[in-house]
């Protein structure tokens, strides 16, 4: 990292990688990039950690996830397990244990298969028909027909591990600059040249982790990919006394739950809506019903009184897995967004595979899932579809 | 701030039953329309005027002394707005969806919507808190409670009391303590004697409200009342209840034993709504607080949406009276109608008026501006997640925070039921001077629905749900 | 003992209401708050400190008066009227949760 000069009040920097985004994902590749003693300019446009990273439902579950991400989930699972020496905090990281309830024989039968399916990644999954589910949560109403739980999923709080990240790179040697939008970005060949409003950075390679916008910045570099935001919905409630011993997820969607040490019950459920490109708030149908299917579940919220509600801005790819690898277009350039609203467990891994990437040329953890080229024969597909229907 | 007149339908909304929440109905009446009138109390009157239950028999002379007329005028208002306006009482507006109220009426725990195309705001104010030690002890209220307790309950905060902090308030409900018949052990303004001084000059401007300030403290004094100036409040002291208030002034500790004690520093808007109505803040000097802005007739920035009274600012109850008409004159003219427009003028210039003796005000009971400077680490901040002054002068320092909502973020402060009502302005007081800007610079925490505590049995459909209907079929989201 | 003191209206009709089990005397008008601290000085704990607490603003803002009725609904102290045999907790409900070591 080299300050190269300062033409008048423009600050200009010459670094190894460039950064844009401090999320999770962003920030952990700073943290793994400078334990490999790469230099880092990280670029957040807001805060780090501040946006979906931070304000997320904080699960840190493997169960339920796409096959294709359960072996970065399964890489993420151990990173988790050392957090307070990566980070320096225990982020109120708990292996509470996952579990996630059937409502039918549909449900249950789904379940199944994905236990099937995920031990094949050695990731052991218990099915619970309803007798046991009834005895090891009796805190939850019959209406649930069984469940399937995993014991080493849990959750943490985003608010403090998110930012804990970028707080962790930057004291590895990171330069984050927070409240630094980028305005544009060009490549003269050999350099990156990333413009913003009171500093210019340059690097040889760039990497790309500006989530539920991450798609415009492909965008400058030609590389489509059919993002669309979406806004969950999240509610927490007053401190209640603690009966939520296992965070909860529900086959097919609908709500999930889970209760913190302080006794606060974070839930999360439906679909908030946009108030500008950047925010959202929750939707009062989605919240009613959120509430309704909750207390439906757990008797004991009957009582309770919600406190707060909040959205944010996720990034939905309709494959549901994130674009994660090198670009197609452009050498040096390499991307990590789009996590479809599920970013904050593997995020750690993200960064390392992400850090390996640029320092090895190669990673072990198999990502072809996620590549940015997957979406070229499919957005031809939609744009043909488009012109025929004469919708835009 | 132009809000157009086009068909506009529904009947105006107004959320408060207070001063100006009760002026904006008449006014509205009196122009033939039949507003929805929303309140969480049970009667009219808002705080200052608030009205005691059914069955209390202390007449108005005794609950509001000089302001027994104003009082009277306001509930006689209120009494004749009765079938005259859609008035739903007992109901709290938790939030807020485009053109739509969330409302829950509170006694039922009913939700209902309110569609709007004109809603006035008079959603008035709670006392500003500066903590201290021992400040959540059973027997420490603010100034608004211990007023409360006397003018609703005909109850006093204890049988031996200490009023302290700064404001009109503070020698008023000394007053009204005395005459009841309260023992009242001191008087602890945190401004210097000489800051009276040097803004009754300018007081004199409003010569009723300045007589009424000096009568106050002229007859307390005249029965020997203790009240001591430049007096900041160190700590509450007792175990499980208040048993005695220790204060520093000049340089000097001083301790009085005491049963109740009330405290504040003036007062601070309730804006949430405005907030989440998406109105635009900007910060007032006058006030130390961000502000939804209004223009000279009230209009916010945005359209069809006004403010009147304390919510937007503070101004003290004349002014509220007079903010809620001029809102409601801005709702006619709106809606095309013709209204009086030397009254508008006139209404006008009161509200000037006001504001220069408010400024005045504010020189004589100043913001302690040292409080975040000596405030100790050990003092519980937040009341409802408690988290202490030391925590958050810590992370503030450790993460170089310089925004409200992300010291939120890190701190919880803000995050308990009250949402920061109590703590949310100290906490900024110490951000700014932890990050070294400005009070404006160090941000306002974004309000967040529900407003107040929303409960769980809203929903009381809740056995009708079917597990197989679901919020939406999507992945759960991390 | 209580912590607030009355001053006047002693004029209105008594009420019967339990507190933590026990019948006590309120009068009509009363508050929950004003009920509960003219017979004790606190109306609950604050669940991080453990410590009493009171109510503090009076006005339904600092949502620190919030007490249990016996369905374990929760009710606003310092705005909810008493009413003639209305039963509420401050203490821990013996029915719902086992008491963990001395009653407080």
């Amino acid at each position: 990292m080299t300050d190269i000069h300062t033409p008048g009040s423009k600050r200009t920097l010459g670094t190894d990688v460039i950064i844009i985004g401090g999320g999770i994902v962003g920030a952990s590749a700073a943290l793994a990039l400078r334990q490999k003693g790469v230099a880092v300019v990280l670029l957040e446009r807001d805060f780090c950690g501040s946006r979906s990273s931070g304000i997320n439902y904080g699960g840190v579950r493997r169960q339920g996830r796409l096959e294709a991400q359960l072996p970065l989930s399964q890489r993420a699972h151990h990173i988790w397990a050392r957090l307070p020496e990566l980070i320096g905090i225990d982020g109120e990281y708990v292996r509470s244990g996952h579990l996630k309830l059937g409502v039918n024989e549909r449900d249950m039968a789904s379940l199944e298969n994905y236990a099937q399916m995920a031990a094949r990644y050695e990731l052991p999954l218990e099915i619970l028909d309803q007798q046991s589910l009834r005895r090891r949560f009796p805190w939850i109403s019959p209406t649930a027909l069984g469940g399937s739980y995993c014991a080493e999923d849990g959750h943490a709080n985003p608010r403090l591990v998110s930012p804990a990240f970028a707080h962790a790179a930057r004291r590895r040697g990171a330069q984050i600059f927070d409240q630094t939008p980028v305005s544009s970005i060009e490549h003269d060949g050999q350099r990156f040249i990333v413009e913003c409003p009171q500093l210019q950075v340059r690097a040889p390679l760039l990497i790309n982790c500006a989530g539920a916008w991450g798609h415009r910045i492909a965008e400058w570099f030609d590389e489509q990919v059919p993002l669309q935001v979406s806004c969950p919905n999240m509610t927490v409630t007053e401190p209640l006394p603690l009966f939520m011993d296992a965070s909860i997820g529900i086959e097919g969607g609908s709500i999930y739950a889970r209760q913190v040490s302080r006794g606060n019950c974070v839930i999360g459920g439906g679909q908030g809506y946009t108030t500008s490109d950047t925010t959202a708030r929750p939707g009062r149908e989605a919240i009613l019903e959120l509430m309704k299917i909750a207390s439906a579940l757990f008797p004991a919220l009957a009582n309770a009184h919600l406190i707060r509600f909040w959205s944010g801005i996720e990034g939905n790819i309709p494959d549901r897995n994130p674009v994660v690898g090198p670009s197609h277009t452009t050498p040096g350039l390499f991307h990590g967004f789009g996590f479809c609203g599920a970013g904050f467990q593997i995020g750690p891994a993200v960064g390392e595979v992400l850090a390996e990437l640029i320092d090895d040329g190669h990673t072990p953890t198999p990502i072809d899932a996620f590549a940015i080229n997957r979406f070229s024969t499919a957005s031809s597909t939609l744009m043909s579809t488009c012109i025929v229907s004469g919708d835009e | 701030m132009s809000h157009a007149a086009s068909l506009t339908t529904l009947p105006p909304v107004i959320v408060g039953a207070g001063p100006a929440g009760i002026r904006a109905a008449e006014t509205l009446v009196r122009a033939g329309l039949r507003p929805v009138l929303i309140d969480e109390a049970a009667k009219g009157g808002g705080q200052i005027y608030r009205q005691q239950p059914d069955g209390f028999q202390r007449p108005a002379k005794a609950l509001y002394g000089f302001e027994a007329s104003r009082a009277e005028a306001i509930h006689a208002s209120w009494r004749a707005l009765l079938d005259q306006v859609d008035y739903r009482p007992h109901t709290l507006v938790w939030n807020s969806e485009g053109d739509e109220l969330d409302l829950l009426q509170v006694r039922d725990q009913h939700y209902d919507g309110q569609p709007w195309q004109q809603l006035i705001l008079a959603t008035g104010a709670t006392d500003r808190i500066l903590p201290f030690s021992g400040w959540t002890l059973p027997g420490v209220y603010t100034l608004g409670a211990a007023q409360i307790a006397l003018k609703y309950q005909a109850t006093a905060i204890g049988s031996r009391v200490v009023f302290a902090g700064t404001g009109p308030l503070l020698y008023l409900i000394a007053y009204q303590y005395a005459k009841a018949g309260v023992e009242v052990a001191a008087v602890l303004d945190s401004a210097p004697f000489s800051a009276k001084w040097q803004a009754s000059a300018s007081m004199l401007r409003n010569p009723p409200v300045f007589a009424k300030g000096l009568w106050y403290l002229g007859w307390l004094k005249a029965r020997g009342i203790r009240i001591e100036y430049d007096a900041h409040l160190l700590a509450a002291s007792g175990e499980q209840r208040l048993d005695g208030v220790r204060w520093r002034q000049q340089g000097q500790e001083h301790q009085l034993d005491c049963e109740g004690l009330g405290f504040g520093y003036a007062l601070r808007s309730e804006t949430q709504l405005a907030d989440i109505l998406d109105c635009r803040f900007a910060f007032d000097e006058l006030n130390r607080a961000w502000l939804p802005v209004r223009d000279a007739m009230g209009r916010s920035s945005r359209d069809g949406v006004y403010l009147a009274g304390d919510g937007a600012g503070i101004m003290g109850a004349d002014a509220a009276e007079w903010a809620g008409e001029l809102a409601a004159l801005a709702v006619l003219q709106d809606r095309g109608m013709s209204v009086d427009r030397a009254r508008i003028h006139q209404l006008q210039q009161q509200l000037q008026r006001t504001r220069q003796f408010r400024e005045a005000l504010e020189g004589a009971f100043p913001f302690p501006e040292q409080w975040a400077h000596e405030v100790a680490d050990d003092v519980v901040l937040c009341r409802c997640e408690n988290v202490t002054v030391g925590e958050v002068r810590a992370l503030i320092g450790e993460l170089s925070l310089q925004d409200m909502n992300r010291l939120k973020a890190h701190s919880r402060v803000g995050m308990g039921r009250c949402q920061g009502r109590m703590c949310g302005l100290a906490a900024t007081e110490l951000l700014a001077i932890g990050s070294g800007q400005s009070v404006a610079d160090a941000g306002r925490l974004r309000a967040q629905a529900p407003v107040k505590p929303l409960p769980y049995a809203i929903t009381p459909t809740v056995q009708q749900w079917s597990p197989s209907l679901s919020v939406a079929e999507e992945a759960e989201h991390d | 003992m209580s912590l607030i003191k009355r001053v006047a209206e002693a004029q209105r009709p008594a009420v019967t209401f339990h507190l933590n089990g026990q019948p006590c005397q309120a009068l009509a008008g009363d508050t929950l708050l004003t009920a509960i601290l003219s017979q004790q000085s606190y109306l609950r704990r604050n669940e991080f400190s453990g410590q009493p607490r009171a109510g503090f603003c009076l006005m339904g803002a600092c949502q620190d008066c919030w007490i249990k009725d016996a369905q374990g609904r929760s009710l606003r102290a310092c705005s909810t009227l008493v009413e003639a045999g209305m039963s509420v907790w401050t203490d821990t409900q013996p029915s719902t949760v086992q008491p963990q070591g001395a009653a407080s």
